[in-house]
């Protein structure tokens, strides 16, 4: 579900922007990071260090989209592709340089601790929270997207940016504003999931394998999408690794293989 | 730049990387094994550049040949018992061969985050096969007990890596010849065409998927040389040469050097290694941090590398002197 919630913010810059973003991680990190200082340094109670995950990396993304991404809109791919390889080093190294080798420590409060009892069995509060809250992700993600006008509007820049603008669409600001949501669900993402993904400075580079795996399955400009593929792949790396620890990742990757060549758009895709 | 139309004579100048070669092997001997490196790196991204910067194809996955030429190497040495160098390479080139076209079929089909992907998935699983198939591959303790006998039965490798920088600059040679040749001939032009304009290439009759798995397979051949000569010069194998890692590194040494032109494979490989040789050593973080900014920058201000910032400085100076000779042209 960490996945899926990463993954979301991806597909929306990704599917519905058309940048392909290989530094989605970063921001992923960015909000455990922010996370973990506003609970260790600063006090701040662990709700509102989340909401403050999701805003400060929304921010911080506008930033980098103003400066660097918006100058890459309709690039040739090698060149996203390149350039945030090249967000993804320097993040890294910075993030060495700022926080050390050690994972960012994050205290669950009191009430997301010890298990929940459902159904005869026990499961741990705070995955069962996940659960719920990406939910609520996807049901308000869903709304926004289908059913209000700013989703409307996306919908329509993305599909034909020129006609947008020419029909009275800031479609300059649309973008800035959906790449910093996207991002600031990376952030959301990252902080929720530090708990069971540890965030550390490798952290871009280690999971951008299962980022892309999920939005390339998934399917780009699809909510549901990455949804579903996140849920497959994770059930399907945790029962690999349980069943046959010998073979590993190597099964996900085979299936990813088989699935992108029946369907090359993913399984909801809808653009190419 | 580069086509049908170009100049296919070799120049003077295209033979001085070799002269700086040769004089690099005689004035500074100490730094032999560093030199060899390179080579191999310069082989690897010149394969890269065949499909990256002359057909288009995006990829991350291009470690996968490297990889698999450095493990078929070793394996056919330490495990089969071949000690001889040109049958190791040839292994692994036709390993790599094969695998090239037989990916390069499926994959080929599709194209953008799709194809990333799916290059990315391959190097992947060739990364966790090498990881868990220990018996054969020596798993995370990597492969050693490469054995490889003295080459045309004269050379022996000695431990001042003469013998593998001259071993690895012939086959660089050999390479950049058959390189050069591919780039300049129809193919090449059929290449430079479908990545400037598919539709138009698909509409003139080329016949764009075949020449496109071809050059695949070739490019995954030169790959795969290039590992295989990894492993005879390092006489060890290790994971390190699979993944997404080795793909990112030789992507940004030919991005830097200029992507889309036969030396710019040659200019990234020398300048990125020499760099971490010297930088990465004394500060590690700074080194990731410099070459991610400095990739940004390439990106943005820079397309075209090294290389291409040469072309504008000289085509800028050019310019200078051109208005002042027409101007004294007019005035007579």
């Amino acid at each position: 579900m960490i996945l899926y919630v990463i993954s979301v913010g991806l597909s929306v810059t990704m599917g519905l922007m058309g940048f392909i973003n290989l530094a989605h991680g970063v921001f992923a990190m960015a909000g455990g990071f922010v996370l973990s200082g506003a609970m260790a340094r600063f006090g701040v109670p662990f709700p509102l260090a989340v909401a403050a995950a999701f805003v400060l990396v929304a921010l911080g993304s506008i930033v980098f989209e103003r400066l660097l991404y918006s100058r890459l809109y309709g690039k040739p791919e090698l060149a996203q592709v390149l350039f945030s390889i090249g967000l993804i080093l320097v993040s890294m190294a910075a993030a060495r340089l700022l926080f050390g080798d050690q994972a960012a420590r994050i205290l669950l409060p009191e009430y997301l601790r010890g298990q929940v009892h459902f159904l005869e069995r026990d499961f741990p509060t705070y995955r069962v929270f996940i659960i719920g809250f990406s939910f609520l992700i996807i049901l308000g993600l869903w709304f926004g997207v289908e059913r209000t006008r700013w989703g409307a509007m996306v919908r329509a820049a993305v599909d034909n940016r020129a006609m947008a603008q020419s029909v009275g669409i800031n479609t300059r600001r649309l973008f800035m504003l959906t790449f910093a949501l996207g991002s600031g669900l990376a952030g959301l993402g990252g902080a929720l999931g530090a708990d069971i993904l540890p965030v550390q400075w490798a952290y871009p580079f280690e999971h951008l394998v299962y980022f892309l795996i999920v939005v390339a399955v998934g399917g780009l400009g699809s909510l549901r999408g990455p949804f579903i593929a996140a849920l497959l792949i994770g059930v399907a790396d945790t029962a690999c690794k349980y069943w046959t620890p010998e073979f590993g990742a190597f099964l996900v990757y085979a299936a990813t293989i088989a699935v992108l060549l029946w369907r090359p758009m993913g399984l909801f895709g809808v653009r190419a | 730049m580069s086509g049908y139309t170009a100049a296919t004579r070799i120049r003077w100048t295209e033979w001085l990387p070799w002269i700086a070669a040769l004089a690099f092997f005689f004035l500074m001997p100490e730094y032999l094994s560093l030199g060899a490196r390179i080579l191999i790196f310069i082989l690897f991204a010149l394969s890269l550049d065949l499909i990256l910067g002359y057909a288009g194809i995006v990829t991350l996955g291009h470690s996968a040949f490297f990889g698999l030429g450095a493990y078929t190497a070793g394996i056919v040495s330490a495990k089969l018992g071949v000690q001889d160098n040109f049958l190791q390479l040839i292994a692994a080139a036709g390993a790599a061969a094969a695998l090239g076209a037989a990916t390069g079929a499926i994959i080929l089909r599709t194209r953008a985050l799709t194809l990333l992907m799916l290059t990315l998935a391959i190097t992947a699983i060739l990364l966790e096969i090498a990881n868990k198939w220990s018996s054969v591959t020596g798993g995370a303790d990597g492969l050693s007990g490469v054995t490889v006998a003295p080459i045309l039965g004269l050379f022996k490798f000695d431990i001042f890596n003469r013998t593998a920088f001259l071993y690895g600059l012939g086959v660089l040679f050999v390479a950049w010849w058959v390189v050069r040749r591919i780039i300049y001939s129809p193919f090449g032009a059929v290449l430079t065409g479908i990545r400037e304009n598919r539709a138009r290439m698909h509409a003139v009759g080329a016949p764009v998927y075949g020449r496109m798995v071809l050059i695949y397979a070739i490019s995954a051949t030169i790959a795969g040389i290039a590992g295989a000569l990894l492993t005879q010069v390092n006489q060890f194998v290790g994971l390190n040469v699979l993944g997404l890692e080795p793909s990112g590194d030789i992507l940004v040494m030919l991005i830097l050097g200029g992507v889309g032109r036969l030396y710019g494979a040659f200019v990234g490989p020398v300048i990125y290694l020499i760099a971490q040789d010297w930088l990465a050593k004394q500060y590690p973080e700074y080194w990731y941090f410099g070459v991610g900014a400095l990739l940004i920058a390439v990106v943005l201000f820079a397309p075209g590398g090294i290389l291409g910032l040469a072309d504008q400085v000289r085509d800028k100076c050019l310019r200078l002197f051109k208005p002042r000779s027409s101007a004294k042209a007019s005035a007579r």
